[in-house]
C-alpha cells in the first residue's frame, strides 16, 4: 500500500478530506436534505416511511458521516478563508490550525450526534 | 520580468479561464453565507430530526424558518454546484464526459433547488 512508500502529512490529508467530503455532501448529504423535505411536505406516512428506513445503522452511519463531513468541510473551510486573506500560510500555522480544526470536527461531531441519537 | 500578457487581456481581465475570478469570488462569497447560515441550518435539522412529525412541521413552516431554509438551501446547491464544478475540472480529462458531467452537475443543482422550494413553500403555505 501507499502508506509503506509514502509517509502521509496532515496538510495534505486534510487538503484531500476537504475535497471528499465536499463531494460527499453534494452527491449524498444534499439529496438527503432534499429527501427529507419531501417526506416532511408528503404528510405523516411518508415522513413514517422515511423515519423507518432511516431507523438502526443505516441511520447511524448516514449521520455520522453527514455531521463529520459537514462539521469538517465547515471548520477546514474557515481556515482556506484565511488562507485567502494571505493569513496563517507558513508550515508551522498549517499544522497547528490543521490540528485545530480536527479537534473542533471531533468535539462538534460528538456533540451533534448526541443531539441526534 | 517582462509581461507576456497583450495590454488589451490585462485591461479585459479575463485570465485563462476567460471568466476572470468570478468563480473564485462567488465560491468565496456562497462560502461566507453559509459560514452564517449552515450552525442555524444543522440545529433546525437536529432538533427536528430528533421530534414528532407535528414539531418538525411547526418548525418548518414558520416564515421566518422558511424563508431561511430557502435561502439556505439555495446558497448550499450553489456553492456544491461550484465545488463540483473544480473537481470535475481538475480529475476528468476526457471532453466528453467532462461536458457530459458539468451539465449533470448543473442540472442536478437546478432541479434540487427548484425541488426544495415546491417542498418548503408546500409546508410554508399549506399547513
Amino acid at each position: 500500500m501507499l502508506g509503506s512508500y509514502y509517509k502521509f502529512q496532515l496538510t495534505s490529508v486534510l487538503s484531500i478530506t476537504h475535497r471528499l467530503t465536499g463531494v460527499f455532501l453534494s452527491l449524498i448529504g444534499a439529496p438527503v436534505l432534499l429527501w427529507w423535505l419531501a417526506a416532511l411536505s408528503g404528510g405523516p406516512e411518508a415522513y413514517q416511511a422515511m423515519s423507518e428506513r432511516l431507523s438502526g445503522p443505516p441511520g447511524i452511519v448516514l449521520a455520522f458521516t453527514g455531521l463529520f463531513s459537514l462539521t469538517f468541510h465547515f471548520f477546514n473551510g474557515i481556515r482556506h478563508l484565511f488562507w485567502d486573506t494571505g493569513r496563517l500560510l507558513g508550515i508551522e500555522n498549517a499544522y497547528r490550525s490543521g490540528w485545530l480544526v480536527l479537534a473542533a470536527t471531533v468535539i462538534s461531531t460528538a456533540i451533534l450526534m448526541g443531539v441526534v441519537l | 520580468m517582462k509581461d507576456l500578457h497583450h495590454p488589451l487581456a490585462r485591461a479585459r481581465g479575463l485570465g485563462s479561464a476567460k471568466s476572470g475570478v468570478h468563480h473564485w469570488i462567488a465560491q468565496r462569497v456562497s462560502a461566507g453565507l453559509l459560514l452564517l447560515l449552515l450552525p442555524w441550518l444543522t440545529y433546525a435539522l437536529v432538533c427536528t430530526v430528533s421530534g414528532t412529525y407535528a414539531e418538525a412541521v411547526a418548525f418548518v413552516s414558520k416564515p421566518l424558518h422558511a424563508g431561511l431554509l430557502i435561502l439556505s438551501l439555495l446558497v448550499l446547491l450553489y456553492h456544491a454546484m461550484l465545488g463540483m464544478q473544480v473537481v470535475i475540472e481538475d480529475y476528468v480529462h476526457h471532453r466528453a464526459l467532462e461536458f457530459t458531467l458539468h451539465l449533470l452537475v448543473r442540472g442536478g443543482a437546478l432541479l434540487g433547488m427548484a425541488l426544495g422550494l415546491v417542498y418548503i413553500l408546500k409546508l410554508a403555505l399549506g399547513n
